[in-house]
């Protein structure tokens, strides 16, 4: 094995999206030499696909706003399946994160009275998400990687050296968590354009990789959201968390297909748009659950009055959680009322001028402008659900952000677990970023500069066993073991395409009991013929190869989907099961928690059938009183049992 | 990392041209591969200036058949010498004495014609059409040295707002003749030919590309940095941003318009063509 | 629907050398120029080389240059094409290209780093921060960059002139100075930094001769050059073109203590 290039660091932090992001600007900023790594470009992360806003009770449009409230909707939107004190924590911090950007040069829409303008959104009460037009999350990322561009500044006028304190490692890609013992040491990386190896040791580690969405057919996710980071943290030993639980955005283009699952904001819905069906019925109406049936509209006009008068009337049906919308869109196309394409009608052309629309939603008139030549703000859109956000991911401490059971590692972001339970609201990512990356990048700071003289140190035979497993597709050439006919190498892009295809339609939007055991089968499957992944070319930027390793991640947290689901025998939030279709109160305080079957990470001995992964039950922590009593009794009869009760 | 941000590599030693063929360049020999017919813009642009040019420095230097009661060429007005034909009421001042021999045209051409040359929609035209520099978007440019306006003579472009501030009198001056236009040809008020509608069209194109002019945005709220604590400039900036927005399209209206102004006058002044009156 | 197989020309190599590959390739109904690679890259060419992200003109990762044109790869519809056209694709020719169709865009990171970031105005605490929208208009716009660095690829400046890469901060970076001048906070002012000055001074304002091209390829469809280049070009002139601003400061240098 050649030598493999090392550095050495306080704080290593993976991803570069808004959690990885404010992370490392809070461990530079607590004094650790902190070093970003992303698979793509500085500035390029999929946090700027995020469009409607950030979610913080400034309570500058509607006064009556408040973290209490904030909360309040953000459990109600879990299904009380929420880390409750995540949940307060995020709710109560948003506020200063949305207005730290600002000294930092962010230019947020305006009130009229020159504060933060907030917009209404789907589960919020109050008009509540911080935005600037539908590219919040360009803002957000643009305004995160300036910052880091002038505290890099402060540092070439100190050092002379803009990389001194804080370093972004653009284009390179994590493939292991090394560790000492128990506790972390550093990560294998190795670059994308060159292919060569390095090792970055430090003792902390924040994940902040975002999602799983590449694992589906029909996603709103880039291809960087392939699962590293959940892989990265089971690899290490750190476990996952109710994986069973993905978000199916309601409203993501369905034509043309080569666009098919593009995000369509929920702003649409929450500045005026309805949703309609082949016949021209505001259908939602007929899909208000039981738990929801006071705080939503009943009748279309009350429905359009809210949006005038918010304070006396109540709002309609096409701003619930997402779960539901995207629920009944689903039901709709399946009962055969669906758009030409397989969607439904999603439209604002009969709603508002197109002169608002145009100024509202630039970016949508763009989208379907450029992508789909459909002029929004004459006609309709085509719209269906799209895989867009997983609210499982790795199991953390609530306060820490760090991951259970691993010294030195912490998550944030899409790929912490917990904080949104069920079903995440909109809006409540991009504070969750804020909120959870300045806390891990604060505790990972802590962490490494409290272990002076202790560190741990990276061991080379691990250095060389993640060289082994990185090289593997360059050499996959022979017939799999036992395998008599020499075949070729399996093709790496055919794989991840028959992997998405089983995710979507096995493990997809409604979840059925034979269909999930099947899907386990085709990834045992797929698992074996990943092993013969082989790629041509060289190492020189060859995305080929990336698939082939990125495919390892996938399988490994698309097995955590399946078996979690299979084993969650109700429907909430983000998880329905058409044999068990409804929510089971006893359910609430079961967590699911993934880990790896074979500890010590080497993935080849792993027996077919049984998989990779071993699920165990945990009961939760009873919520707070105090905060429990933020609820009304009669609501909380419908989540909580009865012995949670009268606890 | 390659893609990061350390200092650069010079240019490498496998081309010997530099630019888009430079050494550490993907190796492409074309100058580009546009496959559109780019070469249509720069090439109807210098033609169009080119044609002007020509035209203009026949008018200016002929020194004859620029007034024909009560009509005055835009290329003659106002007439700042002792040789200018007598305009009754006309914008005559006879600011240069006998001494001055050449066209009167001259001496007053020159504020319009450095209004229009340091112009940012006009140096856009002509760096393209007749520079080559670039002649369209990714075509690559002949040039082996580039300093842009950094230096003499080409920094001298900054005057422009000077030029504005010269321009607006001038368009004033234009305006009045229009008002002049309303006599006929005995200087009797309350009269319109068809050269006063070729004036009135003409003086507010020119007001209006004046108006348009980038300086002009500039100085009218453009400079602010709280337009909250300026709603009259504020509106004002917006209006002329508005007009802004068209600056190419007013840029050449007001061109044509002008030397159609002129060539009415001449056709009139030389006799070949009678005005016809209105009222 | 109906699908037909076009003929694509794709640039591949690296910084030793290469050229056009020809490529014939099934094209789709409603299908974009990324498609097509990612088609190659599939059914080809599984090592080509190509840089994207979000497939829907949001993040700025897949430019190149298509029929000589800079585009993004996701955002050029196949339907633009006729279907005899052959297609060529090439990596951004403004750049150092690294393999096939990735170049090396560190020139822009570079750059970037040169502009000095927002000066936060002393004794304004997070939260009280107020602004109108009529004054975060204009920045707001020039925020809404992407940062594709198509502009910065297709401007002459840099593209036709290696040499003048160190001088030349390019039509997006300029933009940023734009951007923070017009930031009704911004207070680099106060803190003794003139960014109308140091526009000319050191990121090469100068340079640019306003031709437009970084506004005709901008896929965002900022103004660039009408509202930040030339607004800068003008602030720069009330800096060091203005005899009136000229004069008073000759007369203030006289009077110390002033």
């Amino acid at each position: 094995m050649p030598v493999v290039d090392r550095q050495e660091w306080d704080v290593v932090v993976v991803g570069a999206g808004g959690a990885g992001l404010r992370a490392a600007i809070e461990a530079r900023e607590r004094g650790a030499r902190t070093a970003v790594i992303c698979k793509s470009l500085f500035g390029k992360a999929h946090t700027v696909m995020a469009e409607g806003g950030i979610a913080a009770a400034m309570g500058n449009v509607n006064s009556g706003d408040n973290w209490q409230v904030h909360f309040r909707d953000t459990l109600r939107g879990g299904k009380f399946l929420n880390q409750w004190r995540m949940a307060e924590l995020h709710a109560q911090e948003a506020p200063d994160r949305v207005w730290e950007l600002e000294t930092w040069g962010a230019l947020f829409d305006r009130t009229a009275d020159g504060r933060i303008s907030q917009r209404n959104f789907g589960g919020h009460e109050y008009p509540r998400l911080a935005h600037v037009g539908d590219r919040t999350g360009l803002e957000l990322i643009r305004t995160l990687q300036q910052k880091i561009v002038s505290l890099q500044q402060e540092d070439f006028k100190e050092t002379g050296d803009y990389e001194s304190r804080l370093k972004v490692y653009q284009e390179c890609t994590v493939t292991r968590i090394l560790k000492e013992g128990g506790r972390v040491a550093g990560t294998f990386c190795y670059e994308r354009e060159s292919g060569r190896f390095f090792v970055l040791e430090a003792p902390s580690v924040v994940v902040a990789t975002g999602g799983i969405g590449k694992s589906f057919k029909v996603t709103s996710n880039s291809w960087e959201y392939t699962g590293d980071g959940h892989a990265l943290a089971l690899l290490a030993g750190a476990p996952l968390l109710n994986m069973e639980f993905v978000q199916f955005h309601p409203t993501g283009m369905v034509w043309p297909p080569s666009v098919k699952g593009i995000l369509v904001t929920e702003s649409v819905r929450g500045d005026g748009g309805v949703l309609r069906n082949s016949e021209g019925e505001r259908f939602m109406f007929e899909y208000i659950p039981d738990v929801f049936k006071e705080k939503y509209a009943q009748s279309e006009e009350e429905g359009d009055r809210w949006y005038e008068d918010p304070d006396h009337n109540r709002r309609p049906p096409e701003l619930l959680p997402r779960d539901e919308v995207a629920r009944a869109i689903n039901a709709e196309v399946k009962a055969g009322r669906g758009s030409p394409h397989g969607g439904v009608f999603l439209d604002v052309s009969t709603r508002m001028p197109a002169e608002v629309i145009r100024r509202r939603l630039p970016s949508m008139y763009h989208q379907f402008k450029e992508l789909a030549d459909v002029d929004i703000t004459a006609e309709a859109m085509e719209v269906g659900p799209t895989c867009h956000y997983v609210m499982g991911g790795i199991a953390v401490e609530s306060d820490t952000a760090a991951a259970r059971g691993v010294p030195g590692l912490f998550a944030a972001g899409e790929v912490a677990g917990g904080m949104h339970g069920s079903n995440r609201l909109g809006g409540n990512s991009l504070s969750d970023l804020l909120v959870f990356g300045r806390r891990a990048g604060l505790h990972a700071a802590q962490y490494a500069t409290g272990l002076t003289g202790d560190r741990p140190a990276v061991d080379d035979v691990q250095v060389d066993a993640a060289a082994a497993e990185a090289l593997r597709p360059f050499s996959a050439e022979g017939p799999a073991p036992g395998v008599q006919d020499g075949r070729p190498p399996e093709n790496p892009y055919t794989l991840h395409q028959e992997l998405q295809q089983a995710m979507n339609d096995l493990v997809g939007i409604i979840r059925r009991e034979a269909e999930m055991e099947t899907a386990l089968e085709k990834l045992a499957d797929l698992r074996l013929r990943a092993r013969r992944a082989g790629v041509e070319g060289h190492r020189q930027f060859n995305p080929g190869w990336h698939l082939a390793l990125d495919l390892r991640n996938m399988l490994l947290v698309s097995e955590c989907v399946a078996r979690a689901a299979l084993e969650r025998t109700e429907s909430r939030g983000g998880h329905t099961r058409e044999d068990h279709p409804a929510m089971d109160r006893a359910w609430r305080r079961v967590n699911l928690l993934c880990r790896l079957t074979d500890p010590t990470g080497g993935l080849a001995a792993t027996d077919p059938v049984r998989g990779q992964i071993d699920l165990v039950r945990e009961t939760t922590e009873p919520i707070r009183p105090d905060l429990l009593a933020l609820f009304e009794k009669e609501e909380l009869v419908k989540y909580l049992a009865e012995e949670e009760l009268y606890e | 990392m390659a893609t990061g941000t350390e200092p650069q590599p010079k240019s490498g030693v496998r081309g010997t041209r530099g630019g888009v063929r430079g050494g550490t360049r993907a190796a492409i020999t074309a100058p580009h591969l546009r496959t559109d017919r780019w070469w249509l813009a720069p090439a109807a642009t210098a033609a169009g200036l080119l044609a002007f040019v020509v035209y203009s420095t026949w008018r200016a230097f002929a020194n004859s058949d620029y007034y024909a009661a009560p009509y005055v060429s835009p290329f003659y007005s106002p007439c700042l010498a002792e040789n200018c034909e007598p305009m009754r009421g006309g914008p005559n001042w006879e600011l240069f004495g006998s001494w001055w021999g050449l066209s009167p045209a001259l001496l007053i051409l020159i504020f319009p014609l450095g209004f229009r040359l340091t112009c940012y929609y006009y140096r856009k035209a002509y760096y393209r059409g007749f520079w080559a520099s670039p002649p369209a978007c990714a075509v690559a440019e002949p040039h082996k040295k580039y300093t842009g306006e950094t230096r003499f003579p080409l920094i001298v472009q900054n005057v422009h707002r000077y030029f504005f501030y010269a321009a607006v009198p001038v368009a004033g001056i234009l305006t009045y003749d229009t008002v002049l236009a309303f006599r006929d040809e005995e200087y009797a008020w309350g009269h319109m030919g068809l050269g006063t509608l070729v004036f009135l069209v003409n003086i507010t194109l020119i007001w209006a590309y004046t108006l348009s002019c980038h300086s002009c945005r500039h100085i009218v709220g453009g400079k602010l940095k709280h337009f909250s604590k300026h709603p009259v400039r504020y509106r004002a900036w917006q209006f002329v941003g508005r007009l802004n927005a068209r600056h190419m399209q007013l840029a050449w209206a007001s061109l044509i318009s002008v030397a159609l102004a002129d060539f009415y006058v001449y056709l009139l002044a030389s006799g070949a063509f009678d005005d016809p009156t209105l009222f | 629907m109906s699908s037909y197989e076009a003929r694509f020309k794709v640039w591949r190599g690296d910084v030793g050398g290469g050229g056009l590959e020809d490529f014939g390739v099934e094209v789709n109904d409603g299908e974009v120029v990324l498609d097509i690679i990612h088609r190659i890259q599939a059914t080809q060419a599984p090592d080509l080389a190509v840089r994207w992200n979000c497939k829907a003109g949001k993040c700025g990762s897949c430019s190149a240059e298509v029929n000589g044109r800079p585009r993004l790869l996701c955002m050029t519809r196949m339907s633009v094409f006729t279907r005899e056209e052959t297609i060529t694709v090439t990596p951004l020719r403004a750049f150092p290209v690294v393999r096939d169709l990735v170049t090396d865009v560190g020139f822009n990171y570079t750059k970037a780093r040169e502009v000095p970031a927002f000066v936060p105005p002393e004794g304004l605490g997070p939260g009280e921060y107020r602004m109108m929208q009529e004054d975060v208009d204009r920045s707001q716009e020039f925020r809404k960059c992407i940062e594709c660095f198509l502009c910065q690829d297709t401007c002459h400046v840099v593209r036709d002139h290696e040499e003048n890469k160190s001088a030349f901060a390019g039509p997006r970076f300029l933009m940023r100075v734009a951007e923070l001048d017009m930031h009704p906070l911004d207070a680099a002012g106060e803190s003794g930094l003139d960014r109308k000055r140091t526009a000319q001074d050191e990121h090469g304002l100068g340079y640019c001769n306003i031709t437009k091209c970084c506004t005709e390829v901008c896929p965002e469809g900022i103004k660039i050059t009408d509202n930040a280049l030339i607004p800068l070009k003008e602030r720069a002139v009330d800096r060091k073109y203005d005899p009136l601003v000229w004069l008073g400061s000759k007369i203030r240098r006289r009077s110390p203590g002033d």
